[in-house]
């Protein structure tokens, strides 16, 4: 792209900001991010350890100043009111008027309230943004009681932020275990234990009803569904977060849920581009979700967009899917796909599960033809890469077992679990032989070219 | 574990051994004070014993009830471990500790004095200044290592490592040189090596442990020197030079301790890694060259260079080896962080550093696409590097400052990194599920 080109990005997510990193590399254009929320990029799921204190605020920020300078990306602290497509003008709050060659969208998004009655009470909120993290700050302070709404992953990291202050959480969750509509019912049993160990309450099978305030507008309790009332001086809303796309709502772009986008991240409109949590695919592969909101898939999204923007024009293919949490103390790495719950006479699976309830990993495979589909762990580390090459090789569940002693990455000193899942795998396939040899990870790294200078998802 | 009644237990304990702590204080302060008019043995004995069971208590209550997730909660929010008043208060009051230690020790005679059944019954000799300090820096070890066991409970590497440290602190550096002179042998640390230890190769040392401990003296000198010239670049080329860093060294061994919790403090900027590089390899440098100087001065019966090598030992001895190593490496652990003597000036370090980097098998590997950019790791860092900044790239970290503590890879909520020892061959390729920047962050 010509130098003289003006990229205009909103929004300096992960996404953005990754589009504007790849982007220089590959051009001298100009660049420039806005954003309302903060007057640079930093770590949205580190918002949690500035709260519990792990962090300020400066340490959750990846990139210093002079990273911004020397690279000459431009950033503007601003909140974007309208954009004119016609004349390739936005307008802003406190700047003067900016024109575009290109635009990119990467709006994010916000909480989703399901109009509960009492949901505008002081004490009631969503924890996306550094606003809200800086209100919930004010709003928990000194308090006792709290209760999150939702059994998903902000839900657990605000019950996790609250109970480092002391305060007592009670989670209502719809479902019969925490996080049901994602994890295999004996994950999500273990991890409800875990919870449950922590000293936070869950209700489980019930729903927030109504919010009940006090004279002064502040919350005092909640009433669930199933009739409960629970004392508590702040609400946690937690039910999930939608594309942030209000203000684009009368401008024209084609919209779904969220901005639609074709595999290029190409809008309705000419030179303008959607990525990351606010961007819906209109043709997502089969199997796929048509709305991508993880910090993996905003870089990935800003990566390619990159490319596409400097002519080396491909489209996004994702690749095998992976995503990583903490609950508390477990740590929870996924790969590809492992569904809540399937066909038995399709799919089979291998499980371990530590008898202490603290670890588990499950191999996820097709009975038939025995290729491997996903990968499920809580509280053990794999590598990343042999997982992905596994999956995007198609590897089966017997080529993966002969490769199984390669893919631990625990600290050094951990005791190792793969020979119990290796025990479970010969008593599920009593047909099968033991390999002569286990592989190494370092023989095997050369085996994948893991080392090659292409990125693999471009 | 969050039962309201083991809660009250817990925190029951803690005021006791809160209060143990005053009352040992007050001793130790009656001891310093009067060291001729009372018992010193008596008021100083009670006050350490005091000291060591009431912090105990409070270590074991603060740490056991919390969840080995909350161990970090409130570090930058509290007075002591985020620059506070309190952590100026204990800076000033360690570092005054080390003026008087090594400059006015008379003012320290009461506790001097206190320690002598002990020093007699493990040395067969008064008890000395040094003494004294080794006896506390074994002390501060062991009950701060007992603080690192609990903190990092659920971690193996950290278990052996820091019962590694305190084993090395306790065997190698306070009882094994206090019975070498209960039996009229030369002092001497066996895990110190030069260049740390500088003096351990310069010509006055060689020639007094040969000529005092015979056979023992002459296996000593040998001990040294096979460490410092074959056994690390060896040992470092396997396990980088962690070996040595957070597994053997007494100012590691504290660092990682009672250093713990002042780890974040580390600056992390560009500008601090350039004042490193331009402090530690100059001491380096010194130390070599009055080695040799020395060493030339020697041989030729002192004709050749009178008295300049004398000068250049005594300058480093003060500048670096007391006023750096001591006073500010440890006194200034609540305001500075606890590695900034390992970071900036340590020699050991920085030969380890150079052997680590060019030549071994260690680095520390990032999983894949995982790095959600978080920082904990590089704010847990207590040397200052920027591990997000490799890890959010995919990239391995090879640098050589890393003492190879892991605790990066501890507190990574998502499993991003792993201390590693493999082939030499491609050890700096990484990932290719992300893009990397060309931009080097050491430019």
């Amino acid at each position: 792209m010509q130098h003289d080109k003006h990229v205009v990005v909103i929004g300096n997510g992960i996404a953005g900001i990754t589009l504007a990193q790849k982007l220089r590399a590959r051009s001298d254009c100009r660049i420039t991010v806005i954003s309302a929320e903060s007057p640079t990029h930093f770590s949205r799921p580190a918002l949690m350890y500035v709260y519990m204190g792990h962090m300020r605020y400066q340490d959750i920020i990846p990139y210093p100043d002079w990273y911004y300078k020397e690279q000459k990306i431009e950033q503007l602290h601003d909140y974007v009111e309208t954009i004119d497509f016609e004349t390739r003008t936005l307008k802003l709050q406190h700047s003067e008027p900016l024109t575009y060659d290109q635009l990119v969208l990467a709006t994010g998004s916000s909480a989703v309230y399901y109009n509960w009655p009492g949901m505008q009470l002081k004490g009631v909120q969503g924890l996306i943004t550094l606003q809200d993290l800086e209100l919930m700050q004010q709003q928990t302070n000194g308090i006792k009681q709290a209760v999150i709404v939702g059994g998903g992953l902000i839900g657990i990291e605000m019950a996790e932020m609250l109970q480092s202050k002391g305060i007592q959480v009670t989670m209502l969750v719809r479902e019969k275990q925490y996080w049901q509509s994602n994890l295999p019912e004996k994950e999500a049993g273990l991890v409800t234990q875990h919870i449950l160990a922590c000293g936070i309450e869950l209700k489980l099978q019930d729903e927030l009803a109504e919010i009940l305030g006090d004279e002064t507008g502040t919350v005092k309790a909640v009433k669930s569904k199933n009739g409960e009332m629970i004392p508590c001086q702040f609400v946690g809303i937690a039910t999930g977060v939608k594309p942030t796309i209000e203000f684009l709502k009368t401008s024209g772009i084609e919209l779904g849920k969220g901005i639609l986008v074709n595999n290029f991240f190409e809008t309705s409109i000419k030179d303008v581009y959607a990525i990351g949590d606010c961007a819906q695919f209109k043709e997502p592969a089969p199997g796929e979700p048509a709305l991508e909101q993880l910090w993996y898939t905003g870089r990935q999204h800003g990566e390619v967009l990159a490319a596409v923007l400097t002519g080396d024009r491909k489209p996004y293919i994702r690749g095998p899917w992976f995503n990583s949490a903490k609950f508390l103390n477990i740590e929870y790495q996924t790969y590809g796909f492992v569904p809540h719950t399937w066909d038995e006479q399709r799919y089979s699976s291998l499980y371990w599960e530590h008898p202490a309830k603290s670890k588990a990993m499950r191999f996820f495979y097709e009975r038939e033809s025995g290729n491997l589909k996903g990968v499920n762990l809580l509280g053990i580390r794999f590598r990343h890469d042999l997982c992905h090459y596994w999956l995007k090789e198609n590897y089966t569940i017997h080529q993966v077992m002969e490769q199984l002693s390669a893919v631990n990455f625990d600290s050094e000193f951990f005791q190792r679990y793969e020979p119990e899942l290796l025990t479970q795998y010969y008593l599920q396939h009593p047909d099968r032989q033991a390999p002569a040899k286990q592989q190494g990870w370092w023989k095997l790294r050369q085996h994948f070219s893991l080392f090659s200078e292409t990125p693999d998802n471009c | 574990m969050y039962k309201a009644s083991t809660t009250q237990f817990y925190s029951y304990f803690k005021y006791i051994g809160f209060t143990l702590m005053a009352i040992s204080l007050l001793c130790l302060t009656v001891t310093l004070a009067g060291g001729n008019t009372i018992n010193a043995v008596v008021w100083g004995l009670s006050g350490i014993g005091l000291l060591t069971t009431g912090s105990l208590l409070v270590i074991v209550c603060s740490r056991l009830p919390k969840h080995v997730a909350h161990q970090n909660n409130g570090i930058w929010q509290k007075d002591a471990t985020a620059r506070g008043i309190s952590a100026w208060v204990l800076g000033i009051i360690l570092t005054s500790f080390y003026i008087l230690l090594y400059w006015f020790p008379d003012t320290l005679h009461g506790l001097i004095i206190a320690l002598e059944p002990l020093s007699q019954g493990l040395r067969h000799k008064p008890s000395d200044q040094w003494f004294l300090y080794g006896f506390f820096y074994t002390l501060a070890v062991m009950v701060m290592g007992v603080h690192a066991l609990l903190k990092y409970r659920n971690n193996p590497y950290h278990l052996i490592r820091t019962c590694s440290v305190i084993f090395f602190q306790l065997g190698f550096a306070f009882l094994l040189p206090g019975l070498l002179l209960a039996f009229n042998q030369p002092e001497f640390y066996f895990s110190y090596f030069w260049p740390l230890k500088y003096d351990y190769l310069f010509p006055g040392t060689v020639g007094y442990l040969i000529d005092n401990g015979q056979a023992l003296g002459v296996f000593m000198v040998f001990w040294g020197a096979v460490l410092t010239f074959l056994a690390t670049p060896v040992l470092t080329y396997f396990y980088g030079k962690r070996w040595y860093c957070s597994w053997v060294c007494g100012c590691g061994g504290l660092a990682e301790t009672a250093g713990d919790p002042y780890r974040q403090l580390s600056d992390k900027s560009k500008r601090a890694w350039q004042w490193e590089v331009a402090i530690i390899y100059p001491i380096l440098g010194f130390v070599i060259i009055t080695t040799l100087l020395l060493w030339i001065n020697s041989w030729s019966g002192g004709s050749l260079l009178g008295d300049l090598s004398g000068g250049f030992s005594k300058s480093y001895g003060f500048f670096i080896g007391s006023v750096f190593s001591g006073v500010v490496g440890v006194g200034f652990y609540p305001i500075l962080g606890n590695r900034v003597w390992c970071r900036f000036g340590c020699p050991m370090a920085a030969y380890l550093g150079l052997l680590q980097k060019h030549l071994s098998r260690f680095r520390i590997t990032t999983n894949g696409g995982q790095c959600i950019s978080c920082g904990n790791c590089s704010t847990y860092c207590e040397m200052g590097i920027d591990v997000r900044w490799y890890a959010q790239q995919g990239k391995p970290i090879i640098r050589s400052s890393c003492v190879g503590c892991g605790i990066c890879a501890h507190v990574c909520p998502r499993g991003v990194l792993k201390l590693e020892n493999g082939p030499v061959d491609g050890r700096y390729n990484g990932t290719t599920l992300i893009q990397r920047d060309s931009l080097n962050i050491l430019s």
